[in-house]
């Protein structure tokens, strides 16, 4: 396996007020070629009352650990290592009495389909009624209202009428308002946002990101905002976590990822962002290469095959988290004093 | 929607036309006149020529389809020369007995096939859908015939339980659904497992499908998600399909009627056909197929009033 | 080396052998399919050697010995006539599988024929054949059955006559679709475009594509056929006696029904072992060859 044990990342201190608390998670899909290391070693921290982007390329895990922190990953994934608590609960080995007491209500999730994430038969008044079944004392009129109330505040005309729509009826946008609706009906402490926004054109996604800057002031709880979009993530979240093929290479306060990135698979995205290009060329910068097979994890630093600044030492051992400044760390040789062979 | 019912409603009101086209050919191409196949041999010709002008037969075919199909239209479907009673009364008075056996049999199959499949795609691989795998082919292959004479021979002959014959005392409903018990046991059974299988294949789908895991993501208690967000979609394909069956359900209620003794179209199918009572036959024929006919526009009708897409798309 | 003759045929004689043992191989893990073929290959053996293996004579009548409960003697004992039912329901295999055989088979090419005429021909053509497919599959199986030989009088031809009434349009739809997919495929377009006959294009590109899963469907269909033959029979309006369908089996055993139950037992009973047999066989090698066609059911 690569990688010593991690070292503690500093801006996890204080866990006990940590809504979201991973240490060291790995997780394996058994396939018939053998397992696939999904996720190795990852630790993250989601501090009570922030917001928390994790940032990543397709296929580098995001979507994983994000059905993980809601015991919804498919059948053949296991977690064969490291914690997963929430607000204290160990969430590895959970029954599904005990899932189903805090999906919903205490942690949500926004999935990043609106078109197919919500029933088509069931009307959203039905279905929002639906997720506040575990409220016994409440009649269906103050379920109803309840519901009305927050797609008032998402942004939906006309609330109670609209209520009696289905899915079908609404546009993109106004899907995904709904879903975020859904999602904080039950003022959750912590709201799991996979990719909510890439399914919508770039007007739309600006409106929900403002959206969840307002909502989460108001209840006062914690986001995972998950995405690929680097500019999104600096709207909006407090502190941002860079995922590379299944592992944490970068994680620190968003000025300081973004004005300081370490780590060379952070300052590549960096230079990849399209709004951030100010030389004028005929080529866009990419980052050459693919993303690794996680049948067989090379030895030495995971981003190797494609790092600009590679030197020998990444390609026999893996690099571990140094911190670089107040609750910024990367895992990379060049921050290494000792460095360079 | 009002367009769309009227069109579908007029497709199967075309295929009727033509089916009782294709009927009426076929009954004139034959050789020898009805009258004298009727009558047998020993008809001298005046009689023959009377029975021929009763039947309507002395005039040109095209005619003769022509005003079939008019008075087909307004529910005159002839009038049984044996008997001298209208075919259409004929025809009302066996159709209930038939129309309960079907419903009857396809409502136990529902009952049992469908509960069944929805297990089998929650518990795949268990030891019940193993077993409800291989039970449901075994029930569509046997035929249902057989299935009706030897539930015949066990339950009722052999195990004196139910009755032999016939639909039971007329106003006595304790004794009619008796007698109903073996009929419909016989003729929903093939129905069963095809119902089974195909909620199985349905429900395995919508399960895998991104709404089930929402549902999931926000505690919703599996019953609920089982019922309202996988059945409720699952079963949609599943009323279409039973409005073919209907076509099906009369071919083995025919059987049933005829093994039990029950009065039915199916039985009055046979009985005519037997004295090559054409009239009747024609107008019994008919009358199934119009229920066929209609029954798929019914079921899709069904559909798009149970699925909103479908509405707001009409 | 140059290919001499006598090269060819043994290679690909080998090559279908070899595939057939492949699949054979396959099959072998299905254990519902296994038991399908052993019993489709018993009654296949029955029909084509039933002749010679019969203890008595399907037709001979002693009437000293009717109703005879089953012995050693007449192993499902005697009917009405007395006539050994177990020779009977040998024989019976033959009609069976030579009816149902033969008239799917019948079907199948019209269905061919009809189907490419539809999918390939004008417009008006293909909604004339709809119409007409439309028409006849609404007529329920067995009442479409007893119209046809009511009119036309109970024999072994008109019976298969039904059956190709009924199977046809069923096929015909089939290879419409497929041959209407088929004409606006591309390579279809390509080739038509360099000016090829209709009818060529039909036969050497759009026939060999369709023609396997119509086997495969038109084979599931035997058990039904099989049914149906029994089930007019049965009823009277099938094959005429004294022909030993298991219908006529059946039939006759049914009237019999309190004091010889063993004659209906002995008719049902070929026909639930054919019938389960066909099927599961079919089923298993529809999945093993071609499990898009689940989608027909």
């Amino acid at each position: 396996m690569t990688g010593a044990k991690v070292q503690a990342f500093p801006a996890a201190a204080g866990a006990a007020d940590d809504v979201l608390d991973i240490r060291d998670l790995s997780i394996d899909f058994r396939t018939p070629k053998g397992p696939v290391h999904a996720l190795r070693h990852v630790s993250l921290a989601v501090p009570r009352g922030s917001i928390v982007g994790l940032v990543g390329e397709s296929g580098s895990g995001k979507s994983t650990l994000a059905l993980a922190a809601m015991g919804l990953m498919q059948g053949n994934a296991e977690i064969i290592d490291g914690s997963l608590q929430f607000s204290g609960i160990d969430l590895r080995g959970l029954s599904p009495e005990a899932w189903r007491a805090i999906r919903g209500k205490r942690i949500s999730m926004v999935f990043q389909d609106p078109m197919t994430s919500l029933n088509p038969v069931r009307s959203i008044g039905q279905q929002m009624m639906d997720i506040q079944y575990r409220d016994r004392s409440a009649w269906p009129a103050q379920r109803r209202r309840k519901a009305a109330e927050i797609l008032k505040r998402v942004g939906i005309p006309d609330p109670e009428r609209q209520l009696n729509r289905h899915p079908h009826e609404f546009s993109g946008g106004m899907r995904q308002r709904i879903a975020i609706a859904m999602g904080l009906l039950e003022k959750p402490e912590l709201l799991i946002a996979d990719e909510p926004t890439t399914a919508l054109d770039v007007t739309l996604e600006a409106q929900i990101i403002h959206l969840l800057r307002e909502l989460r002031q108001e209840f006062g709880g914690s986001i995972l905002f998950i995405s690929h979009n680097l500019g999104v993530i600096a709207e909006l979240c407090d502190i941002v976590v860079v995922l590379y093929a299944g592992e944490v290479v970068e994680q620190g306060p968003v000025r300081e990822i973004f004005h300081r990135p370490k780590h060379p698979y952070t300052q590549a995205l960096l230079e990849c962002d399209p709004a951030r290009i100010d030389l004028i060329s005929r080529d866009l910068p990419t980052i050459p290469g693919d993303v690794p097979n996680l049948l067989q994890v090379p030895p030495g630093c995971v981003f190797a095959p494609r790092c600009p600044k590679l030197f020998d030492r990444c390609r026999v051992e893996a690099p571990t988290d140094r911190a670089v400044g107040p609750g910024h760390a990367a895992r990379c040789h060049l921050l290494d004093g000792a460095g360079r062979e | 929607m009002l367009v769309y019912l009227l069109q579908r409603i007029g497709l199967s009101i075309l295929i009727c036309v033509t089916a009782m086209t294709l009927l009426f050919a076929a009954i004139h191409v034959i050789p020898g006149d009805p009258a004298t196949i009727m009558l047998g041999t020993r008809a001298t010709p005046e009689v023959r020529e009377r029975l021929n002008k009763e039947m309507g037969l002395d005039q040109p075919v095209p005619i003769q389809l022509v005003k079939f199909l008019g008075r087909a239209a307004t529910g005159n479907l002839g009038v049984d020369v044996w008997s001298k009673r209208s075919v259409g009364t004929i025809v009302m008075e066996n159709l209930p007995y038939t129309l309960i056996l079907i419903l009857t049999g396809l409502g136990w199959a529902a009952l049992v096939g469908i509960p069944l499949g929805c297990y089998s795609a929650i518990r795949r691989n268990s030891f019940i859908d193993k077993f409800t795998g291989v039970i449901s082919v075994g029930t569509i292959s046997i035929p249902s015939f057989v299935v009706a004479i030897y539930a015949l021979l066990f339950f009722s002959i052999q195990l004196g339980l139910f009755p032999v014959i016939g639909a039971g005392e007329r106003g006595d409903l304790e004794d009619q659904l008796w007698h109903l018990v073996l009929p419909s046991f016989a003729v929903g059974l093939g129905w069963v497992g095809y119902l089974a299988r195909i909620v199985r294949a349905s429900m395995l789908e919508v399960m895998g499908e991104n709404h089930v895991r929402t549902a999931r993501a926000f505690g919703l208690p599996e019953p609920k998600i089982v019922l309202h967000y996988a059945l409720r979609i699952a079963i949609l394909p599943t009323v279409t399909l039973l409005a073919l069956a209907i076509g099906g359900l009369l071919s083995s209620a025919v059987f049933a009627e005829n093994i039990f003794a029950r009065p039915g179209i199916g039985k009055l199918i046979v009985d005519s056909a037997n004295v090559r009572n054409y009239p009747v036959v024609q107008g019994a024929v008919m009358t199934t197929v119009a229920l066929f006919a209609f029954a798929m526009p019914i079921a899709d009708f069904i559909v798009a009033w149970l699925d909103p897409r479908v509405r707001s798309a009409l | 080396m140059s290919a001499q003759p006598s090269d060819i045929p043994v290679p690909v004689g080998l090559a279908a052998a070899g595939s057939l043992l492949r699949l054979l191989r396959r099959l072998s893990h299905d254990p519902l399919g296994l038991l399908g073929l052993f019993l489709v290959l018993v009654m296949v053996f029955c029909a084509l050697f039933g002749p010679w293996i019969v203890p008595d004579d399907p037709f001979k009548i002693h009437v000293a010995e009717r109703f005879n409960a089953p012995s050693l003697a007449h192993l499902f004992g005697t009917d009405s006539l007395g006539r050994d039912v177990f020779s009977r329901v040998i024989a019976g295999s033959r009609i069976a599988l030579s009816v149902g055989a033969s008239s799917i088979l019948i079907a199948m090419v019209l269905g061919l024929i009809l189907g490419l005429t539809a999918g390939y021909g004008p417009r008006w053509l293909d909604n004339a054949f709809l119409l007409l497919f439309d028409s006849v599959y609404s007529f329920p199986t067995v009442i479409l059955g007893l119209t046809v030989m009511t009119l036309l009088g109970a024999s072994i031809a008109t019976l298969m006559f039904v059956v190709v009434v009924i199977q046809t349009p069923a096929y015909a739809r089939l290879i419409r679709t497929a041959t209407l997919a088929a004409k606006n495929a591309e390579y279809v377009l390509a080739i038509r475009s360099l000016g090829t006959s209709p009818l060529r294009i039909l036969v050497v590109h759009i026939l060999p594509n369709i023609i396997g899963p119509l086997f495969i469907i038109a084979s599931m269909d035997i058990p039904s056929v099989i049914a149906l033959e029994a089930g007019l029979t049965y009823l009277g309006m099938g094959i005429p006696p004294p022909a030993p369908s298991w219908g006529r089996i059946l039939q006759e055993g049914f009237t019999a029904i309190r004091d010889a139950p063993w004659i209906v037992l002995a008719g049902g009973f070929p026909l639930i072992l054919t019938t389960l047999g066909f099927t599961f066989l079919g089923e298993s090698l529809r999945d093993l060859l071609d499990p898009r066609l689940r989608r027909i059911v």
